[in-house]
């Protein structure tokens, strides 16, 4: 018989279940993995060298592109930084804004999640459901901003604008006809409002369809059950977050246990696991979706109450509304030095986080008085999950390895910066 | 929350009296700054003490202090000059430039997060040596810094001894330089294409030029109170 040797097996940068551009060398004997290295920044864009370049504002825009599944998110905990170091607080209506927007995003992002970590492992059909949810939300982000991805709506003092008053309607096309459009436009009579509370309505109808097709899913478990297993003791050693830590057993969530915008005034459960493995971590990012969900309830029914600005007043912070400009000096000449230089922040350094869908994603400003950041470093959840790779996937089998990069939620975007 | 940072400064300050250079806290964050010698018995004092518990670290972060406080655009003077002068021409005499700075250049920056506690804590070491920075390796207290730390080395070339696996990590295969070093220009130093006469992909110093679409500026009419609170 001939000898048998370890081999090593070139998982990526192109392969579909390797969520973007990972490049896993792996060495493997037989079907079981030795030892995992995973190659990154294939999609390095250098974020963070160019915010040193821009003013403050510009670089709201590159954070939208990190984690591009969760583009609201990502803003936020820029905005916080930055806010921080302002020493300026955004108007409450805003920050109900913020917090429903991050719950739309951390929604977003748990969809996106399941659609694609269910079709690695097999499920081709909860793709297309998430997919059709995922819309609606996309939606509400382009009434709101006019993008559906890159929205760059959170600014430092507020958000870009208030909500506005009517949801746009889907039009006859080429595409999509008279009876096609009637059905599309069901939902968006109202104000986007309406429209947000009629799909939180809609949604736990939704989770429940995908925990029907999956949660006692013989081969869904099958795939999921005690794969990745991370202990509580190492999942904090290897510096995990968010999902990944709460699937483990620890209770830890930023939004409650250190409240930023208005998550100390909605009410919400922190879902933990048990077992640690895949599919607690599964279990927690569908009670997640509910949870959410209700947080998003919530903050409609306070919007619907409670009108006012969204907006810092100080406009040497802030652009001033544009109907004030064309009359006053004054807001003028605030425009042109903000769309020219920007604001200086004072000399210091702060770090903000916030519970991004994925974990704990952290900004760190350092800044020496100008108006550009001096150095801004960006902490990734991803980037930390990544580097777990080789313990989590060590003893596996190669098809277990397209599990552990489904059920980390990676997103190179944000990995490689 | 501030109070419980005072507390946990002072606690510090006592137990590690002499290890600790500085202690700040601004902004509701503590920030201590230690030596490259006291950063492997303090960090493992963080870790293990009751006190602090600080079990997890979040995040490593290099900053490069070359261009610290310097301006494109002069505001102190009177009137308004149109110009933008470029500190740094990066023009091949980068190296010089970078060997006129005075004072420690590295600082290695990371963040702390205790979940016992709820506290967080930033640790600040400046290394010694501005061509040769190094540190020692947190891997073996934390282990999620075996990334931050070759990502630190692939960024700003900082030495991490005792590192299991110090290689590059974001950068491409056969990278040349340390790109978030403050005298590695924005455009980098080559363009990479391919080539139809040769058939393969090659690589050409940058054809681009570096532009200033807005000016460095520092306002000294600062309209914000100062972010460092001061020990009060």
């Amino acid at each position: 018989m001939s000898e048998i040797k370890n081999f090593t097996l070139n998982f990526g940068p192109a392969h579909p279940a390797a969520h973007g551009v990972l490049r896993l060398v792996l060495e493997m004997d037989g079907e079981v993995i030795q030892r995992a290295d995973p190659h990154i920044g294939l999609l390095h864009r250098g974020t963070e060298k160019l915010a040193e370049s821009k003013p403050y504002n510009q670089s709201i825009g590159y954070m939208d592109r990190l984690d591009y599944v969760s583009m609201m998110c990502n803003e936020h905990g820029y905005v916080l930084a930055l806010e921080k170091m302002l020493g300026i607080e955004a108007p409450v209506r805003a920050q109900y804004i913020r917090t429903m927007f991050d719950e739309i995003t951390r929604i977003l992002n748990h969809l996106l999640w399941i659609g694609a970590h269910a079709l690695d492992v097999g499920a081709m059909t909860m793709f297309l459901y998430a997919f059709r949810e995922r819309e609606d939300l996309m939606d509400v982000y382009e009434a709101v901003s006019g993008a559906r991805l890159h929205a760059t709506y959170y600014r430092p003092g507020g958000v870009y604008r208030d909500l506005p008053d009517t949801m746009p309607l889907h039009e006859t096309s080429r595409w999509t006809d008279d009876a096609e459009v009637k059905r599309l436009n069901k939902n968006r009579g109202g104000s986007v409002l309406d429209f947000i509370e009629d799909f939180t309505n809609r949604f736990p109808t939704y989770v429940d369809e995908y925990e029907t097709l999956l949660t006692d899913n013989r081969i869904w478990k099958q795939r999921l059950v005690d794969i990745g297993i991370v202990s509580p003791e190492r999942a904090l050693q290897l510096g995990l977050t968010g999902a990944m830590l709460r699937g483990s057993g620890i209770e830890w969530d930023l939004r409650k246990k250190q409240p930023y915008a208005m998550y100390d005034q909605v009410d919400f459960d922190i879902p933990v696991g048990t077992n640690g493995d895949s599919y607690d971590r599964y279990l927690v990012r569908i009670e997640e979706m509910r949870q959410s969900n209700n947080i998003i309830k919530q903050c409609v029914d306070w919007l619907r109450k409670n009108p006012g600005s969204v907006m810092h007043e100080d406009h040497k912070i802030t652009q001033p509304p544009r109907e004030k400009m064309k009359g006053d000096m004054e807001a003028l000449i605030h425009h042109f030095k903000l769309a020219t230089e920007g604001y200086c922040l004072p000399e210091g350094e702060a770090y903000a986080a916030i519970e991004h869908p994925k974990g704990e994603f952290g900004c760190y400003i350092v800044s020496d008085g100008a108006n550009k950041p001096y150095r801004l470093k960006v902490r990734a959840p991803g980037f930390a999950h990544m580097s777990a790779m080789d313990e989590l996937t060590k003893g596996h089998m190669l098809a277990d390895v397209v599990t552990i990069i489904g059920t980390m939620d990676i997103v190179f975007g944000e990995v490689d910066r | 929350m501030s109070k419980l940072l005072q507390v946990l400064k002072s606690h510090l300050e006592g137990v590690l009296a002499g290890k600790i250079q500085q202690s700040v806290v601004a902004l509701n964050e503590l920030t201590i700054e230690v030596s490259p010698d006291d950063l492997l018995s303090v960090s493992l004092f963080l870790r293990d003490d009751n006190a602090c518990c600080f079990e997890q670290l979040i995040d490593i972060c290099g900053v490069d202090y070359l261009t610290y406080g310097e301006t494109e655009w002069d505001t102190s003077g009177s009137g308004f000059s149109r110009g933008v002068k470029r500190e740094f021409s990066f023009d091949g005499d980068e190296q010089d430039e970078a060997n006129k700075f005075e004072g420690k250049r590295f600082a290695v920056v990371v963040h702390l997060l205790s979940i016992e506690h709820n506290q967080r804590i930033r640790l600040k070491c400046y290394c010694d040596d501005n061509d040769f920075p190094r540190v020692n390796s947190l891997q073996g207290i934390w282990n999620s810094a075996n990334w931050f730390e070759r990502e630190a080395f692939d960024m700003f070339g900082i030495l991490f001894d005792g590192h299991p696996d110090l290689r590059r990590i974001l950068t491409d295969y056969g990278f040349i330089g340390h790109p978030f070093r403050k005298d590695f220009p924005l455009i980098g130093h080559v363009d990479m294409r391919y080539d139809e006469e040769q058939k393969r992909v090659i690589y050409e110093s940058v054809s681009i030029e570096e532009r200033t679409l807005v000016p460095r500026v520092i306002r000294k009419d600062q309209r914000f109170t100062p972010a460092v609170e001061g020990d009060e």
